[in-house]
């Protein structure tokens, strides 16, 4: 065991998945020699060659084309794009191409690629560093969206995405990379290495992509969230007082409806939380699939706390963010309702 | 200072439908003019090459220059042998649309000998990435016609299982990769494969084809661009017929240049070839996949050829060019003239030619019965609608068992 960073942890995955099986090649914009922006593939390089860990051209379109046709080939590209603001490029390969593959061949061909991609507001990143949109990958049929909290199952899930047989959307939320961020901006952040799950086993493991994760057991309300968002339901459950059961669902697709059934039957009450916009947001899935499966045991309306409908602004950042104290609020709410 | 005002240029073709087409104007060398450079020759040597036009064959069919790739009679019969029944195929296939038989096809006539000579100077374990005008790649490489007839007709035996609009096959036992409905994706997934095989120390090339309107495709530029920074060995071609459906080469961007002098500006040696002349598609297609084969890195062939055909079942061209512009097209018919070349070299004969043709329609017509025993479209409707949920994902997920329970009980009106 290890202390480690989700940074420390996403790399040893990798570390570990490439001295498993020389398949896996990692690349993207800055990830060889330098070592990444984030720092995620540092020493990966040096410790496998040039041929196994290296920089690509400025071309989303262009990683996810050659990674695909790697796939084919029988390799298991791991390729980064550099922020998820800017997958745009690559999303025909992903969509036509990467998701329909194994359909369309009817398994003759497939592409076990994933790819990493750091998502996520809370750190002034504006228009085009801090989106999370993860409900666009998980509308389309043939993809795994997976998003962690935390270093034991960043690592866990990723080894998990790695060794999948088909493409792996694997979101990183950059503004838990070195701490638990609750939300309070305004208060120092504590490390990972202060945490419980910042204790990362250094050899191989994995944590099962579709497995959600009950966070804090609690009776009178089930908050479903993923990413840094989970830790900002952590802290809204404390603050607020309300006997909130707290899930991360670290798969978004395959999604453990089981888990979220069982809790929402439980508590009869449901807040869904996400910082991304909340028209056709993943929260509209959630609330869909929580009002189908539970409508006889709801004692309320399902309440979903999530970014605004505008683009991420850059200087309005905290009133952008859904912070504990709009979580809080409709934890409230749902109460009383 | 005044100034005339801006004027917006659109491109136009040279005629329009009741207009006559002038080639006149198309600058055709004559066949042996090029010589044929060494396969390491460094790129920035070879730039006249994306600018002129590769020719074996003269106008009397006789093979000159140093192009001339110097194939046996046998395997000249192989490859006229191999363009005729794609031809037949093709013209069968049309005739069976519509008859209703199947909702879609797409002739590649007049492109014959891209397809059947690249295949022929490929090797069998290289990678092919086409587009939906290649057939003759599956013809030539032996792929059964029947299993094509099945995926047209997407009938009980469709290796599709009915999932895939007709022609957009996929044959992995035949290197021949699933053809995609979106334009130019394969191209920098050819140009993957590639990185892969020479990562992995094989001794595999990788192959792809897109027509002169898809290298406007954002995925034709991320390929050349990867070719050239990881020396990837690909062969990249770009079938130059003319038309992207409606719209002549000019809209693409070939008014001014060539669509091979775009390879040069990623420092990627190109070769412009006569995409009628068999023999010059072969020998640089051989040029090419030698190269990459050698470590020396991806090869654009720009193959200058016209679209014969309607573009699809659903077009008519009478609608956008002279209904007898492919009969005035100065580089004329591929099968032709390689009949001609064989006939010169007192290889063939007329009368060989048409037992060959009767040969080859019965060829066609026996693997069509077979086929359609198998049904055609909707005739039987097909008997396993559940297998729509396969294949989405390596296992199928609880949502989709649950939505083929849905769905299945729907069809037994439960």
């Amino acid at each position: 065991m290890a202390r480690m960073n989700m940074i420390q942890a996403i790399n040893s995955a990798m570390d570990v998945a490439m001295g498993r099986d020389p398949k896996v090649v990692v690349f993207g914009e800055d990830v060889g020699y330098f070592g990444g922006v984030f720092r995620c593939t540092a020493g990966l390089q040096k410790k496998y060659g040039k041929q196994r860990c290296f920089d690509a051209p400025i071309s989303e379109g262009g990683i996810l084309g050659a990674a695909v046709g790697m796939g084919v080939y029988g390799l298991r590209p791991v390729v980064e794009i550099q922020f998820a603001d800017y997958i745009y490029p690559a999303f025909d390969q992903l969509v036509s191409e990467a998701a329909r593959l194994r359909y369309r061949s009817a398994g003759g061909f497939t592409a076990p690629l994933t790819v990493r991609t750091p998502c996520g507001g809370g750190i002034f990143g504006g228009q085009t560093h801090s989106q999370s949109p993860e409900a666009i990958f998980t509308h389309v049929c043939g993809l795994t969206t997976v998003m962690p909290s935390n270093p034991y199952d960043a690592k866990g899930l990723l080894l998990a995405a790695i060794e999948d047989d088909d493409p792996v959307i694997f979101f990183e939320p950059k503004r838990i990379y070195n701490g638990p961020f609750d939300g309070h901006h305004d208060r120092p952040l504590t490390p990972w290495s202060k945490h419980e799950l910042g204790e990362v086993p250094e050899e191989y493991y994995t944590v099962p992509l579709g497995k959600a994760k009950i966070l804090r057991p609690g009776e009178k309300v089930t908050v479903i969230a993923y990413g840094t968002m989970v830790h900002v339901c952590l802290a809204a459950a404390e603050e607020s007082g309300v006997d909130a059961e707290v899930i991360d669902l670290r798969s978004l697709l395959p999604l453990d409806l089981d888990t979220l059934v069982e809790s929402v039957k439980k508590t009869g009450r449901c807040v869904v939380v996400h910082e991304a916009t909340k028209t056709c947001g993943y929260g509209a899935e959630l609330v869909s699939l929580i009002q189908e499966h539970c409508f006889y045991h709801l004692e309320a309306p399902i309440e979903r706390v999530t970014g605004w409908d505008t683009p991420y602004p850059h200087a309005y950042e905290w009133d952008y963010f859904p912070g504990p104290k709009r979580v809080a609020q409709a934890l409230k709410k749902v109460l009383e309702d | 200072m005044s100034r005339a005002p801006l004027q917006l240029h659109i491109p136009e073709p040279k005629a329009r439908p009741g207009g006559v087409t002038d080639f006149s104007g198309l600058r055709i060398p004559p066949a042996g003019v090029l010589a044929r450079p060494a396969v390491d020759a460094p790129s920035e040597q070879l730039r006249d090459y994306a600018y002129g036009l590769i020719r074996v064959l003269d106008d009397q069919g006789r093979a000159v220059g140093d192009w001339d790739p110097k194939l046996d009679a046998d395997t000249l019969r192989l490859g006229l042998r191999h363009m005729l029944l794609t031809r037949e195929f093709d013209e069968r296939m049309v005739k069976l649309q519509r008859q209703g038989k199947t909702s879609f096809y797409i002739k590649c006539t007049g492109e014959e000998a891209v397809a059947v000579a690249q295949a022929m100077a490929l090797d069998a374990g290289d990678m092919l990435f086409p587009s939906y005008r290649q057939q003759g790649l599956l013809v030539a490489r032996g792929c059964p016609l029947v299993r094509l007839m099945n995926q047209i007709f997407s009938n009980t035996r469709d290796p599709l299982k009915g999932r895939q609009l007709p022609i957009m096959y996929s044959e992995p036992d035949y290197g021949f990769f699933s053809i995609s409905g979106n334009l130019g994706t394969q191209y920098p997934q050819a140009v993957g494969w590639a990185m892969a095989s020479a990562y992995s120390g094989d001794t595999r090339i990788a192959a792809a084809w897109v027509g002169d309107g898809t290298t406007a495709e954002a995925d034709f530029h991320y390929a050349l661009t990867f070719a050239t920074v990881y020396q990837a060995p690909v062969v990249l071609n770009v079938v130059n017929n003319q038309w992207a459906i409606s719209s002549f080469q000019g809209i693409a961007g070939g008014e001014r240049t060539t669509f091979a002098a775009r390879a040069v500006g990623y420092g990627l040696p190109a070769l412009r070839v006569d995409g009628n002349d068999f023999l010059a598609v072969y020998a640089a297609t051989a040029w090419a996949a030698e190269r990459a084969r050698s470590n020396h890195g991806a090869t654009l062939i720009e193959l200058y050829t016209y679209r014969a055909a309607p573009h699809s079942t659903s077009d008519d061209p009478a609608g956008y060019r002279p209904a007898d512009e492919a009969s005035l097209w100065p580089l004329g018919d591929p099968v032709e003239r390689l009949k001609q070349h064989l006939i010169s070299l007192g290889e063939w004969d007329e009368q060989r030619h048409a037992t060959l043709l009767a040969e080859l329609a019965e060829e066609v017509m026996s693997q069509l019965k077979e086929a359609t025993s198998y049904g055609t479209l909707g005739n039987p409707p097909p008997n396993d609608p559940g297998s729509m949920f396969e294949d989405v994902l390596k296992e199928i997920p609880g949502r989709l068992v649950m939505q083929r329970e849905q769905m299945l009980a729907l069809r037994e009106g439960n």
